[in-house]
């Protein structure tokens, strides 16, 4: 199959690749850039677990094609670190508050609260219920996932994590 | 000793052992994307298999014609079962003495079910070419319903055991049935029914579930040749034990088979059992000398790999007038699809049912169950729950509370007056089960009290009043649970998969510097064993937990365990795990009197060190003792330190808990609005109470989901209905409520550490909670008893069947 030249950003870097078109975001993050860190949860958009921020957007990156990525601007979880290589808020909160057990949906739990404390940085249980209710979790029932959100916010805004955590 | 020295208490602490809410070791991979799953692995000149599968439940295969896939540029093989019978690989031994198709020769017995394995240099070719084999089918009438299996016209489906009248577990009384299973005195029964002053008779079913993982089932099979040795990364909760079955299927002898299990993303009982994908997997890679991935879709592992319940009971009950039990009567038709692939202990064809009398002291039960075969996917397993346990959970739950309505009485006072007495324990029940410990009164007076219970029961009250007065259109429902898990199988005498003892192991080497490996036979799929067997360690040996490092899932390094389902790490690998660590110390006490010149006696222990008896200041740490047995044992010692334990159980363990479940139906759009979800769990010996919390909230969700929406639902042609996740319910943020956890902690007196399991439980009692609760909202109309699913348009049936739209 013929293929198709696309540049992104991927991670502050700049990438470029060919690929096929019909070839989905997820396996080009996956398979060609080797970031394994989205993952493959269902066919229907419905899990959350390959979300990824693309152009300021969470991006259920099973329901897109790696050519409708040309020129993007994309994180995952491998790009979230701060910039000293210590973990970000989130990372952090989601260990802190114990936000994941089998770790499948956490990548992409990230990053959907990630643009989601980008839109409101300090939102309250319900805002934060229905800010993820686009990724699925089958292990942690969200208490904790609701914790680590609450505990990032905190952090990032920074008032004391005493308010978050319990 | 100066001011200086931490104090025992301050030197516990740090170790970070039992009872401290420790965070987890595995998320610091887990937030960083650095996970590895199967589908992340990535192997040299990797092919991918990709399935086509039958679209009818039930066909004869006339021709298969795989010419058109095979010519596609990208395709390696397709695999057939024509392929595959010379092998005698066509068909594969289930858990359950039964045999399933690994791809379908004569015939398909469901929609979906594995025809041809296509294997390409890609997944995209995979697929296209999957698509491009053609087969032509002759449709056959589908069998659906299980209760029309044993009809004397019923289809036949299981035409490759049609005369076999024997089964795995005794005589087969039709072609479709594959096992009665009976336990308890029927006579007694009968007799106790006799005498009753009220007696209760329902059709209790728990529909078809799937514990669907967020990680689907997949592997990589890699074979070389020239040393002859397979290995398999999969997503295993039993590695050894699908070594072992890779084993004597494929004849390639055990230790050239390397099965790995890396982190697994979620399993629930999905990953117990072996499925056609790995087995094609493994004859490609042999067929093909290169790697195989197959990675399954959603819509693969909700209609294919798995499924759960699927049980039909018929319970009567019978009770004096004033509400004390007599007597338990359940008879069971359950539905295990095409073949029997249940993933219960080879001797328990209904798993451990026999737990149906719960926690309530009946003096005689009988149980009698009967499975069955049709046209729908393969199965039974346990869907976080140990075997069947979620089913008889409900079933008592449920049969509880009709029960009271009956009487009269309510809900927890009936229970209350039924429930084991905490001097009866160790008690054994009446169908042969033998509790370890408990303390029931004090659970659900505690979770009573705590959520006011009688004052719910006046606000209910005074709802009802205002909701016939026109007021309100909610009903509310308060619905408890009092349930009794049996986790932790088992004991050698009673319990083995395939003739293996379900023992499990242990194996804990320490370094010279005083940190450890420590490798076991189980599999976390997210339950954080890596952080929690460190602390059992931490506290038996005194090393800092953050010193000890876990491994699992690695068949050449881990010692042979069974695996990772039926709430049974912390139970029988926990226990081993403290066995093996206190041989050590047995070994590091003798070192200690070697070095300090003492008898072993005149030694007592103090958190992280031997110390001389009346003279604390001389004492050997662990750490020192560990750099001792690399060069300073006594003599005629073996140096080094290290011990492994397999553990055969005593007995199982038994946690219990009072779960109470607040909730309001509006009768106008059938929504259920949780109010308020008390759990209390006793599971004994608490490791790490942030993990169980953690444990509770994932079971409790789960079971959410199960009562309020999940059903695989397949319709009059075998057509599966609910296989994506566009139809099966999974419950998101939003609808899931916040949860209250509490507990009490009643040891169990056979383990070493008196811990039970817990992971389980919320599943095993939040679904009848939740049942519960929505049938306890329309008790007062006369409702008896409303089968789940409790989704908002059944719920909103139920209402406009008893007249509340008029």
């Amino acid at each position: 199959m013929a293929k198709s030249q696309v540049t992104m950003t991927v991670n502050g870097k700049p990438v470029e690749a060919l690929v096929e078109p019909r070839t989905l975001l997820i396996h080009f993050l996956r398979e060609q850039l080797n970031l394994t860190g989205p993952h493959i949860g269902c066919d229907t958009s419905h899990c959350g677990a390959c979300t990824v921020d693309f152009n300021g957007m969470s991006v259920k990156t099973c329901t897109m094609f790696a050519v409708q990525a040309n020129g993007s601007d994309i994180r995952t979880i491998e790009g979230m670190a701060n910039a000293d290589g210590t973990m970000h808020a989130l990372q952090e909160g989601f260990r802190e508050m114990h936000g994941l057990q089998c770790g499948f949906c956490t990548p992409g739990m990230i990053l959907r609260a990630y643009r989601l404390l980008q839109e409101n940085p300090s939102p309250t249980e319900e805002e934060i219920r229905f800010g993820i209710s686009g990724n699925l979790c089958r292990c942690t029932g969200y208490q904790n996932i609701i914790k680590a959100i609450q505990y990032a916010a905190a952090k990032l805004r920074g008032v004391p994590l005493q308010e978050a955590a319990e | 000793m100066n001011d200086m020295t931490p104090t025992s208490a301050e030197r516990a602490e740090k170790l970070e052992g039992m009872g401290c809410k420790r965070k987890r070791v595995e998320d610091v991979r887990f937030v960083q994307g650095k996970g590895n799953y199967v589908d992340d692995l990535k192997l040299t000149g990797m092919l991918y298999g990709d399935f086509t599968r039958s679209p009818h439940a039930h066909a004869r295969i006339k021709k298969i014609d795989t010419s058109k896939a095979a010519a596609v540029p990208g395709v390696i093989a397709v695999l057939t079962a024509a392929e595959l019978k010379p092998l005698s690989l066509h068909y594969m031994p289930t858990l359950a003495g039964d045999v399933a198709a690994v791809l379908a020769e004569e015939k398909v017995l469901y929609q979906n079910q594995e025809v041809a394995f296509v294997i390409a240099t890609d997944r995209y070719i995979a697929a296209d070419a999957a698509d491009l084999v053609e087969v032509e089918y002759e449709a056959l009438p589908a069998l659906v319903d299980p209760f029309k299996a044993m009809a004397p016209d019923a289809p036949l489906l299981r035409e490759d055991i049609k005369d076999k009248t024997e089964g795995a577990h005794g005589k087969r009384k039709h072609y479709n049935h594959i096992f009665t299973w009976e336990m308890g005195d029927k006579d007694g029964v009968d007799a106790a029914f006799k005498k009753a002053d009220v007696t209760m008779k329902e059709m209790i079913s728990y529909q078809r579930v799937h514990p669907c993982p967020l990680e689907t089932c997949q592997c990589v099979a890699s074979f070389d040749k020239i040393k002859g040795e397979l290995t398999v990364w999969g997503t295993f909760q039993a590695p050894h034990v699908i070594r072992t079955v890779a084993s004597l299927i494929s004849k390639i002898p055990e230790h050239k088979i390397h099965v790995i299990a890396p982190d697994i993303g979620g399993g629930f009982g999905n990953k117990v059992g072996a499925y056609p994908g790995y087995i094609c997997a493994i004859v490609a890679s042999i067929v093909t000398g290169q790697p195989v991935k197959w990675v399954e879709d959603r819509i693969e592992n909700l209609s294919t790999t798995a499924f759960a319940r699927d049980y039909h009971m018929l319970t009567e009950m019978s009770a004096t007038k004033d509400g004390k039990v007599t007597g338990l009567r359940v008879y069971t038709i359950a539905d295990h699809g095409a073949f029997d692939a249940c993933a219960d202990p080879s001797k328990w064809p209904a798993g451990f049912f026999n737990i149906v009398t719960g926690s309530y002291d009946f003096p005689v039960a009988h149980v009698a169950v009967d499975g069955v075969y049709t046209n729908k996917a393969p199965g039974g397993v346990a869907y976080r729950c140990s075997f069947r346990v979620t089913e008889a959970a409900y079933c008592i739950e449920r049969a509880m509370d009709i029960m009271a309505q009956k009487l009269g009485m309510d809900a927890a006072e009936f229970r209350m007056k039924n429930l084991i007495r905490r001097e009866q324990f160790p008690y054994t029940s009446a169908l042969g089960w033998e509790y370890d410990s408990g303390d029931y009164h004090t659970a659900l007076n505690k979770a009573m009290d705590t959520v006011g219970y009688k004052k719910l029961r006046a606000e209910q009250k005074a709802k009802q009043e205002a909701f016939k007065r026109g007021e309100t259109r909610e009903l509310m429902g308060i619905g408890i649970a009092f349930f009794t898990e049996i986790v932790g199988a088992g004991p050698s005498r009673n319990c083995d998969i395939l003739g293996i003892a379900m023992f499990d192991s242990a194996e804990i080497r320490i370094h010279p510097t005083g940190s450890v490996i420590a490798r076991l036979g189980t599999k976390s799929q997210g339950q954080g064993h890596e952080t929690t067997y460190a602390q059992i360690i931490a506290t038996e040996l005194g090393i800092a937990a953050d010193n000890i490092m876990i491994e699992e899932g690695n068949t050449d390094t881990a010692p042979y365990g069974l695996g990772t389902y039926g709430s049974r790490s912390t139970p029988v690998s926990g226990a081993a795990t403290a066995v093996a660590a206190r041989k050590i110390k047995a070994k590091a006490q003798m070192i200690a009197a070697h070095l300090l010149e003492v008898h072993d006696d005149d030694l007592e222990w103090d958190v992280d060190r031997f110390r001389v008896k009346g003279n604390p200041e001389r004492f050997k740490t662990m750490t020192e003792l560990a750099w001792a047995a690399y060069h300073g044992v006594p003599p005629g010692m073996e140096p080094g330190l290290e011990a492994v334990s397999y553990y055969d159980p005593p007995n199982m363990t038994y946690p219990f808990g009072a779960y109470i479940c607040v909730l309001d139906v509006d009768v106008d759009t059938g929504t259920s609005k949780i109010r308020r979800f008390y759990a209390l769990d006793d599971c004994g010996t608490r490791i790490n109470p942030m993990i169980i919390e953690g444990q509770i909230h994932g079971g409790l969700t789960e079971a959410l989901g199960i009562a309020m929406g999940q059903e695989i639902h397949y319709d009059d042609d075998g057509n599966v209905t609910t296989a994506s996740l566009m139809d099966y319910f999974l419950p998101t943020a939003v609808e899931t409520p916040h949860w209250e956890t509490d507990w009490t902690t009643t040891p169990s007196p056979h383990h070493p550490i008196g811990a039970k399991g817990v992971g389980e439980s919320p599943n095993v009692g939040g679904v009848p909670c939740f049942a519960n609760a929505v049938n306890d909202a329309f008790r007062f109309l006369g409702s008896t008893h409303i089968a789940m699913p409790h989704d908002n348009w059944r719920t909103w049936t139920v209402a406009e069947k008893l007249g509340l739209h008029a």
